[in-house]
């Protein structure tokens, strides 16, 4: 009797949870089962259109300028990472791992800058990229996000876990603080090194505001940015295939490398989201 | 540290003297030289951006003209008066209002329906964390083809017998239901950050409630949500602090914050006003608010967050 209660309860707890898997899910299937309809089937609810065409995604790819706003994100997202990940390390590494003078108030002023609106920050960013003559530009883009006090604050975390033991031996045999941090803080801290990488291309690739702003010709958009404009003009036109396949273009390359590294991912975000 | 280094020094003898100058020397070298750009940056990037924002809120400016004349207070007047922008700040306590709890519920029961689960945990929360790492825009397209007056809710309610509804195209639904997408794409986050506070909970605890013959209710009541307290003000104030930001769904979803400026946020009137009027004097000013807003958020909930963890 108690067994049979239990095991009602145990079944409907897996019954709503594959009903929280149906909302979570049905959205993005029905972006990607839109994408391939053909215009005189817009309408159709079945989530398996027949016949199936990639009509959409030629469009997208021939009309529009979906493959430059990918690499431009993608290059983007890439060089951003490349810096976060060098600047971030290094001063995690000498905030976890030293003590000196004006410590705390540096990591302090770094920490209380992620407490200031992005929304603060646009303005002057925005004026200071029309002096630099930065509008508009790759160099420009990229201005705002070289370094974040968000992967400071992660790779510090990741760094107080080195044992100190092991960098004290090798001041001992005569290595410098370079070739310490270089080639044995690095080394093994690779495991950070990734989750920091992935979180920071994840954040780069769906970056709206700033590039919404500083970018304005179309061959230069990121890929939200050129999302938006695109489907605005589209939508008028009963465009909702070519919306659909644009969503799913800007969507899967991050559920799959999500679903490969999600490990790296959920510890990153656990680490960071508790502390 | 200190104790290793004047080990070493001591058996190197002779040299002990030279040989501390140079390595203190190189140490200091490498901890002030690793600093130098990275302050350097979030000093032009981040603090003066800042104290520039204050500066031009007291001045009237459009961007072009090379004078900036003190206008004291009036921008901060102005704006008050202005309904629109009222109706903004409104608008975006609503989402504060309504996404919060929203999420911090969704993302709760989740957690716990996940806890107590045996097996596939690991498939439901991959799942279930789908929807965060996608982007805001192209989630935005979605919900609003879904959406449509003919779209696929809709068609489902008249199949079910139901009246087909506006949503985004009604002054009275559409902030909830780009609420409602906000909350759908963050549950997956908020379930993670639980889980990771219920993983902390001693089991001993539950043991103990369970052995003293306290059912369900009374263990979640009485252990798991006052144990989860920090973790609960914690995900609050993020939340919070997301909501109050919200942009990208407005111009994906509603374009111009409408209808009838019923989805038009604080950080969209900031983007109209420099942007689009190049009033840059007042969207400062609207910034600095957003800004004092985002920070007594955060100085009520580390209050609340310091009470609450004491007992």
């Amino acid at each position: 009797m108690i067994a049979s209660r239990k095991d009602t309860f145990a079944v409907a707890r897996y019954l709503l949870l594959i009903a929280g898997v149906a909302i979570t899910l049905f959205p993005l299937l029905w972006m990607a089962a839109t994408s391939f309809k053909l215009p005189q089937n817009l309408y159709d609810l079945s989530l398996f259109p027949s016949p199936a065409s990639w009509g959409s995604y030629s469009y997208i790819f021939d009309k529009a300028p979906f493959g430059t706003w990918i690499s431009n994100t993608a290059i983007a997202a890439v060089a951003t990472t490349a810096s976060v990940l060098v600047f971030d390390t290094a001063v995690g590494y000498v905030l976890a791992q030293f003590s000196f003078p004006g410590r705390k108030l540096i990591f302090l002023f770094i920490i209380s800058t992620l407490m200031v609106p992005t929304e603060m920050l646009i303005i002057p960013w925005y004026l200071l990229a029309t002096k630099l003559a930065l509008t508009d530009t790759f160099a420009g883009l990229l201005l705002p996000g070289l370094l974040t006090a968000f992967g400071i604050f992660l790779m510090r975390q990741f760094m107080e876990s080195l044992p100190s033991e092991l960098l004290d031996a090798a001041r001992v045999d005569g290595l410098n603080e370079w070739s310490i941090f270089a080639r044995i803080a690095l080394p093994l801290m690779k495991p950070a090194l990734a989750t920091l990488a992935i979180l920071s291309f994840i954040s780069n690739w769906n970056q709206f505001i700033w590039p919404f702003i500083v970018l304005q010709t179309e061959n230069r958009y990121t890929l939200p940015v050129g999302m938006v404009y695109f489907s605005s003009e589209l939508k008028d036109n009963n465009g909702w295939i070519q919306i659909m396949a644009g969503a799913t273009v800007s969507v899967i390359p991050l559920i799959a490398i999500f679903t490969i590294f999600q490990k790296k991912i959920i510890q990153g975000i656990a680490l960071s989201g508790m502390k | 540290m200190i104790a290793r280094t004047a080990r070493t020094n001591a058996a190197a003898g002779w040299k002990t003297i030279p040989l501390r100058i140079s390595y203190r020397t190189q140490r200091y070298l490498f901890i002030y030289l690793t600093l130098a750009v990275p302050l350097l940056y979030f000093f032009v990037t981040r603090l003066l951006p800042i104290i520039y924002s204050f500066y031009i809120s007291f001045r009237e400016w459009n961007i072009l003209s090379p004078s900036k004349p003190y206008v004291g207070f009036a921008n901060y007047s102005g704006l008050f008066t202005d309904e629109i922008f009222r109706k903004s700040i409104v608008n975006t306590f609503l989402f504060v209002a309504v996404g919060i709890p929203g999420q911090l519920a969704a993302g709760l029961a989740a957690a716990l329906l996940l806890q107590s689960i045996p097996r596939f945990r690991g498939f439901f929360r991959t799942v279930y964390f789908i929807p965060y790492i996608t982007s805001i825009v192209a989630v935005s397209w979605v919900f609003r083809w879904l959406l449509m007056p003919n779209g696929w809710v809709n068609s489902a309610l008249l199949n079910l017998g139901l009246d087909a509804q506006l949503f985004l195209l009604s002054p009275r639904q559409a902030l909830y239901v780009i609420a409602l997408s906000m909350i759908w794409q963050s549950v997956g986050f908020q379930m993670l950050v639980f889980v990771t506070g219920l993983e902390g909970i001693p089991a001993m605890y539950y043991e103990a409630a369970r052995i003293d013959g306290a059912n369900a209710w009374r263990r979640f009541q009485h252990i798991t949500l006052p144990l989860l307290n920090p973790v609960i003000l914690f995900s609050a104030v993020i939340a919070g602090i997301s909501y109050l930001q919200t942009f990208t769904q407005i111009v994906s979803m509603t374009g111009e914050g409408g209808p009838l400026n019923s989805t038009r946020t604080l950080v969209y009137h900031i983007y109209k006003l420099a942007f689009k009027n190049f009033e840059m004097g007042s969207a400062s000013a609207a910034t600095v608010i957003l800004f004092i807003i985002i920070f007594a958020f955060t100085l009520v909930q580390i209050k609340a967050l310091e009470r609450k963890v004491e007992y």
